[in-house]
């Protein structure tokens, strides 16, 4: 059993009373302290994925087991309990802006009693680990897009989650920032053993980051297994239109002679 | 003095005079007192029923048509009534509430009658325009409803807040005016009294020099107080 278990998801939405089904049977196994990929095109139910497991969304039908917690059935209370167990980050940030980077970051220990005592250092020690020790007075209206994501990346992380969803958390930034983050990300994965859910539309993050992925298509996952061998079978539509994508980028200094404008 | 008989210029003139003032002076202690409280009343309960709004819209954090629906339609017939009728109207309630139907106090039931559901629509279309995005990000932290209003909704909206605080103040101010007319004393029954009825265009002219510096100064506090708050959050 893995530390994710997801078995059996569907998820629709209806749409002007015609039903779309957006997750269609997905089965999913994450194990603990790993870097786990999610790569799909637009629209493919990636964020619905996401937003099931911590049940933001509510999945029609299937099981999601979290070390050993099923969280479809946990009541109010217990599934805010659980939400602190799982941290997410955005590809928009989603910071408080009308907060200091500080008080984003102490925000998960504010609203929980039991997590009042020394929110000071956790902050401080938070904040060292994503680098922004000398930002902590600023609002995040003035940071820049990597600054931004680190402090949601402190965020999500000072609960000391044992999930980390990350939904294009990199897709707003620019390569070397992107690059930064997902050092960062994995450095906080080899440290503290957070399991990562690393959902994107990027291969190269993928091929960065994960050991294992899956390949999530129109609500049903078609591959999945180690990147390596993902990446060596091309036989999927996705796979393949992927890849083709990808080579074509690869060729881009070409097109353009190679010495850039 | 008239307009009547007067030239504008010395009408103008005479507005400044001592005695002119003198009859001023407390009016525009009356219409001070009746803004501050039926802009507090208005700021409790707008605000109050704005979040109500918010929160109980179908895709609100938690959905409650029939609840939605109706203060909604309250609101909306609240709103399409005149003021003057608005303050006739609220005679029988002011009689209940203050056991009289005329002066200050039951003309502020009208005046807070009027501005609330104003204000409530302010309320609500200022928190509908907070980002999806944080919110969900709040939820995804375990924040209780309570938590994401308190700590997330207003402290995030406070400068559109104020901004439409600042406008529903001016409401209240230009319904002081009119519930004048109905006992409840202030600048506006001066102006009514000596500028109208007994053709004082002096006095009526002064009285509407303090309506015009009263507007001007609540837009001046409520443009800089939001705009300093935006400036601290580096949002400009
Ligand atoms: N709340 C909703 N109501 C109706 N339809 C929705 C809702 N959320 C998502 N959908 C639909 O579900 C489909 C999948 O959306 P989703 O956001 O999961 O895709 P995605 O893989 O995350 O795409 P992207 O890479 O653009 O973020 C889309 O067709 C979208 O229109
Ligand atoms: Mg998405």
């Amino acid at each position: 059993m893995g530390y994710v278990e997801i078995v059996g998801l569907r998820k629709s939405f209806s749409i002007r009373g015609h039903p779309l089904e957006v997750l269609k049977n997905v089965d999913l196994r994450v194990e603990k302290g790993e870097i786990y990929g999610i790569i799909g095109f637009s629209g493919a139910g990636k964020s619905t994925l996401a937003r099931c497991i911590n049940r933001l969304e509510e999945a029609d039908e299937g099981e999601i087991v979290i070390g050993g917690v099923d969280i479809r059935s946990l009541d109010k209370q217990a599934l805010l309990r659980e939400r602190r167990n799982i941290g997410m980050i955005f590809q928009q940030f989603n910071l408080f802006e009308a907060k200091t980077v500080y008080e984003n970051i102490a925000y998960p220990l504010r609203i929980s009693k039991t997590l009042r005592k020394g929110i000071h250092t956790r902050v401080l020690e938070a904040a060292k680990v994503v680098g922004l020790s000398d930002k902590l007075a600023e609002f995040p209206g003035g940071l820049s897009g990597g600054q931004k994501q680190r402090v949601g990346i402190a965020r999500a992380l000072i609960n000391r989650p044992n999930v980390l969803l990350s939904d294009e958390a990199t897709s707003a930034l620019d390569p070397q920032t992107t690059l930064q983050i997902l050092e960062l990300l994995k450095e906080i994965n080899a440290k503290t053993g957070v399991t990562i859910l690393m959902i994107t539309h990027e291969l190269d993050v993928i091929k960065y980051t994960c050991s294992r992925m899956a390949v999530l298509e129109n609500g049903v996952i078609i591959e999945n297994g180690n990147t390596n061998e993902v990446f060596g079978n091309s036989k999927s539509k996705t796979g393949e239109i992927f890849f083709k994508v990808y080579a074509e980028f690869q060729r881009g200094p070409e097109f353009t002679g190679g010495d850039g404008i | 003095m008239s307009l009547l008989d007067t030239p504008l210029w010395e009408v103008v003139k005479g507005s400044f005079a001592a005695e002119v003032w003198d009859k001023i002076a407390p009016a525009v202690f009356e219409t001070l007192y009746m803004t501050a409280i039926a802009s507090l009343i208005t700021l409790v309960f707008g605000l109050a029923l704005g979040i109500l709004l918010t929160v109980t819209n179908p895709d609100g954090l938690l959905p409650l048509k029939m609840f939605y629906n109706l203060s909604g339609w309250l609101i909306n017939i609240l709103r399409s009534l005149p003021q003057m009728v608005m303050i006739i109207l609220m005679i029988p309630v002011a009689r209940v509430l203050f056991g009289k139907s005329y002066g200050t106090n039951p003309c502020m039931v009208a005046i807070a009658a009027c501005c609330i559901p104003m204000y409530a629509r302010i309320v609500e279309s200022s928190i509908l325009e907070i980002s999806k995005g944080k919110i969900e990000a709040a939820k995804s932290m375990g924040s209780t409803n309570t938590q994401i209003i308190v700590r997330v909704l207003l402290p995030e909206t406070l400068p559109s807040l104020i901004r439409g605080f600042t406008v529903a103040i001016i409401a209240v101010l230009s319904m002081t005016a009119l519930a004048g007319m109905f006992g409840a004393g202030g600048v506006g029954d001066i102006a009514v009294r000596f500028g109208y009825q007994r053709f004082q265009h002096d006095v009526l002219f002064a009285a509407v020099y303090v309506l015009i510096a009263l507007v001007q100064i609540i837009q001046f506090c409520g443009n800089f107080a939001s705009k300093r708050i935006i400036k601290k959050r580096n949002l400009i």
